[in-house]
């Protein structure tokens, strides 16, 4: 199952969808443009989205890499940026990736910047703007109002493992948290009391 | 001939005269005004401290109050010159101390200035009053705490970007009590701790305290009573932005920026927690300057800022403003006269922000004022460009980087030479540009064709063969400075031009296809130029003519040949071994 799709390139897709389990691979594909814009398939460029998707049972790392992500650090002393300026943006706060499903661009969050999950959903807010806090109980999403769409943060831990954002204290994940991503959820919770691991299991 | 006027009305006259391009002008109209002029020159601005001696200088300019002095290259700054290369204060100070007791004024850019000739500074001039370190490098804290602790009279001390040794941390309790009249302070590049107290102190016994940019290392919650000591303050620079978030501070920061009614100007802003972006909210529709280019914050953020500074004239910002908070920026902020976006993350090739060609044509658009930019993008057209060109024929200074070498016209996968074409067509009073991204030796046409206003030009990647710089250097006609870096230009337009060298400051080429023949020959051809040759190989002297120098680096001086230079740097006839 896990071997159709285990080279998703950037290229526009075929006419026939792939698909795993419940995930439409088209809902991955790549498009200009934040999630809820209207989206245009150029073919010229090619992105990047850096993600590994632990497929099937055997949890092999499928990266995406395009032909324009090596470095640049080879040149010297290119781009002309001064050796000052780039020690200064660095700061020792630990930034993070967040990936949203469909966007082409990662943002980056410091998570030091934040006391709590709370806040860290409202800067989630502020960085895709097209998204929506939508609080479901205790339950953390985003929404796209246009089409309804839901986003769960998931986030890759220490162990290389993909869990749910929001499940172990704040300052655990903050320690733990290596990268973030938005996941469309392509299923409604409709209060049935679907454990939300067991969603988790079921779409990849 | 007629009589003359009086000597003191002259020099009454010449007071008036402050640009250096109008004072050497005055001097040459005759001998007694090159001698009235030269006894009354105040102030002294060397460009290229290798372009002449100290001695020469003292003796021309006996009665020098303030000298300003460069010394390495541009590309030092991109770390396309060895360590070691040259331009030591030393010998500078040596003989005015001596020549000036009265200097009041001393700026250096990209030189390299110890603890020492701080030293020395700070003990030399009874009336010391102001120290700008722009880029330098060679001391530590203890050069400043002399400074600190000498200069009776000191009103600015200012060390911008320079890398200090930070040993000791405390210099600033050096300042004497007795000291209350610093006006301008930047410490923003220090990257230790400063003594809190003494800092507080020393602010609050400065009622003309104007300028005060505090290094990263000041905390935010510390800020507010910084503010309360200085409510007169012009210009700040904040340390870090960020702190935990707590209500209380907020309120107390946004009540010591209120205080603050002669604000005009902000920067530093390291580590922004959002959070406490609103505390200087209130000051925002007074702003002319805005530096944020260490600000990790997002458009949504920058947005919010901006749109609420009408009067802002210079604004430096990172990437993450996006095409967006461009849109915003050039709606909201019509006195717009400088514009800098830098690359948040330079070294990845794909783009982590919504920034692209379209924000700068926006703000080309909204802000009819604008004269300078520095713009780093990803994506660049000839149509964006020539939009640019005809929005703003008044633009003065371009500098575009597109962070991917030889990257083309994205939409028409061209050259981008139509695109500067239109960019030197349209502005005719352009002194400054550099370009970047997929360029032929048509470029250089149109440059050398259009472009008579302009004095620097940087160039990296482009061109095709020698006609590209042949060009430049023919057509160029107020050119200064050409820094070329990886262009296939060798020996024949160099050789071709070798008269226009003499009329320029200096002319750098690195990675280019110059032959270590072309280097002596131009030497010998032109004894006023210094031809100086950086080869970190060694072992240049065994190297056949025909071998391509790693760096050349070519400045007109009337000091001859430089005596400090390192192993790595050659400059070309000096050793009589070269010579015919």
């Amino acid at each position: 199952m896990s071997s159709e799709i285990s080279n998703i390139t950037s290229e526009p897709p075929n006419t026939d969808a792939v698909t795993v389990g419940s995930l439409n691979i088209n809902d991955t594909e790549l498009t200009l443009g934040l999630p809820g814009e209207s989206r245009k398939l150029v073919a010229k460029r090619r992105f990047s989205v850096i993600t590994d998707l632990k497929l099937g049972g055997n949890h092999r790392s499928d990266s995406i890499i395009t032909k324009n992500s090596p470095s640049k650090e080879q040149l010297v002393g290119w781009p002309p940026v001064r050796s000052y300026r780039k020690n200064m943006t660095k700061s020792d706060c630990k930034y993070v990736k967040v990936a949203v499903d469909g966007a082409p661009y990662l943002r980056k969050v410091g998570l030091e910047l934040y006391s709590g999950y709370q806040q860290l959903m409202c800067a989630f807010e502020d960085l895709f703007s097209c998204l929506a806090i939508k609080n479901v109980s205790n339950e953390m999403k985003l929404m796209d109002p246009v089409n309804g769409t839901e986003y769960v943060p998931t986030y890759e831990d220490k162990d290389g493992d993909w869990m749910l954002v929001g499940d172990v204290p704040w300052k655990m994940f903050v320690e733990s948290c290596k990268r973030i991503r938005l996941m469309k959820n392509s299923e409604a919770i409709n209060g049935s009391g679907m454990h939300n691991s067991q969603i988790f299991e079921t779409t990849f | 001939m007629g009589y003359s006027f009086p000597e003191e009305v002259l020099e009454h006259v010449f007071s008036f005269i402050s640009l250096h391009t109008d004072r050497n002008a005055v001097s040459l109209v005759c001998k007694s005004w090159y001698e009235i002029e030269r006894w009354c020159r105040r102030r002294i601005f060397i460009g290229n401290c290798y372009a002449v001696s100290p001695g020469i200088v003292i003796r021309r300019f006996p009665e020098v109050r303030s000298v300003e002095l460069k010394g390495k290259p541009h590309f030092a700054d991109f770390n396309l010159v060895p360590d070691g290369w040259g331009g030591y204060f030393y010998p500078w100070i040596c003989e005015m101390a001596r020549a000036y007791p009265w200097l009041e004024e001393i700026r250096l850019k990209r030189m390299v200035i110890t603890d020492e000739s701080l030293e020395l500074i700070s003990k030399s001039f009874k009336n010391f009053k102001v120290l700008v370190l722009s880029s330098c490098e060679g001391f530590s804290i203890d050069g400043l705490a002399a400074i600190a602790a000498n200069c009776r009279n000191l009103r600015e001390l200012d060390l911008r970007e320079s890398e200090v040794e930070d040993l000791s941390g405390h210099w600033l309790s050096h300042f004497p009590d007795s000291c209350t009249s610093l006006q301008s302070l930047n410490m923003s590049c220090l990257l230790s701790e400063v003594s809190f107290s003494a800092l507080v102190r020393l602010i609050a016994r400065s009622p003309n305290l104007k300028t005060l940019r505090l290094n990263r290392a000041v905390p935010l919650e510390k800020l507010s009573t910084l503010l309360h000591r200085a409510p007169q303050l012009v210009e700040l620079g904040t340390g870090a932005y960020s702190a935990e978030i707590r209500q209380d501070l907020l309120s107390n920061l946004t009540e010591a920026f209120a205080k603050c009614k002669e604000l005009e100007g902000l920067s530093g802003f390291w580590d922004v927690v959002p959070f406490y972006l609103p505390a200087f909210y209130s000051v925002c529709s007074r702003l002319t300057s805005l530096n944020l280019s260490y600000a990790t914050i997002q458009s949504p953020d920058v947005t919010k800022i901006i749109t609420q500074c009408p009067n802002l004239q210079r604004l430096s910002v990172l990437d993450y403003i996006e095409d967006t908070g461009l849109d915003a920026l050039s709606l909201s902020c019509k006195e717009l006269r400088e514009l800098r976006v830098f690359p948040s993350d330079p070294f990845v090739a794909d783009a982590n922000v919504a920034l692209t060609e379209q924000g700068l044509v926006s703000v080309s658009e909204g802000c009819s004022k604008l004269q300078s930019v520095l713009y780093f993008c990803r994506q660049m057209s000839n149509s964006a460009l020539t939009t640019i060109a005809k929005n703003r024929p008044n633009l003065t200074c371009f500098r575009l980087c597109i962070l991917e070498p030889r990257a083309p016209d994205y939409q028409t996968l061209e050259p981008l030479d139509h695109g500067f074409g239109a960019i030197v067509d349209h502005c005719k009073q352009l002194q400054r540009l550099s370009l970047s991204g997929l360029l032929t030796d048509r470029v250089f046409e149109y440059i050398g064709n259009r472009a008579k206003k302009l004095e620097m030009l940087s160039i990296a990647f482009a061109g095709d063969s020698d006609l590209g710089l042949h060009f430049v250097l023919s057509g160029c006609e107020s050119l200064r400075k050409l820094e070329i870096r990886d262009c296939p230009f060798g020996d024949k337009a160099l050789l071709a031009n070798v008269s226009k060298l003499e009329t320029m400051r200096s002319l750098w080429m690195s990675s280019c296809s110059v032959s270590l023949g072309a280097c002596k020959w131009l030497s010998q051809k032109m004894p006023r130029l210094n031809v100086e040759v950086i080869d970190e190989q060694g072992d240049l002297d065994s190297r056949p003519d025909s071998c391509h120098v790693e760096k050349l680096y070519v400045y007109r001086t009337v000091a001859g040949p430089r005596l400090d230079m390192p192993s790595f740097v050659r400059t070309m006839n000096q050793n009589p071994a070269y010579r015919r």
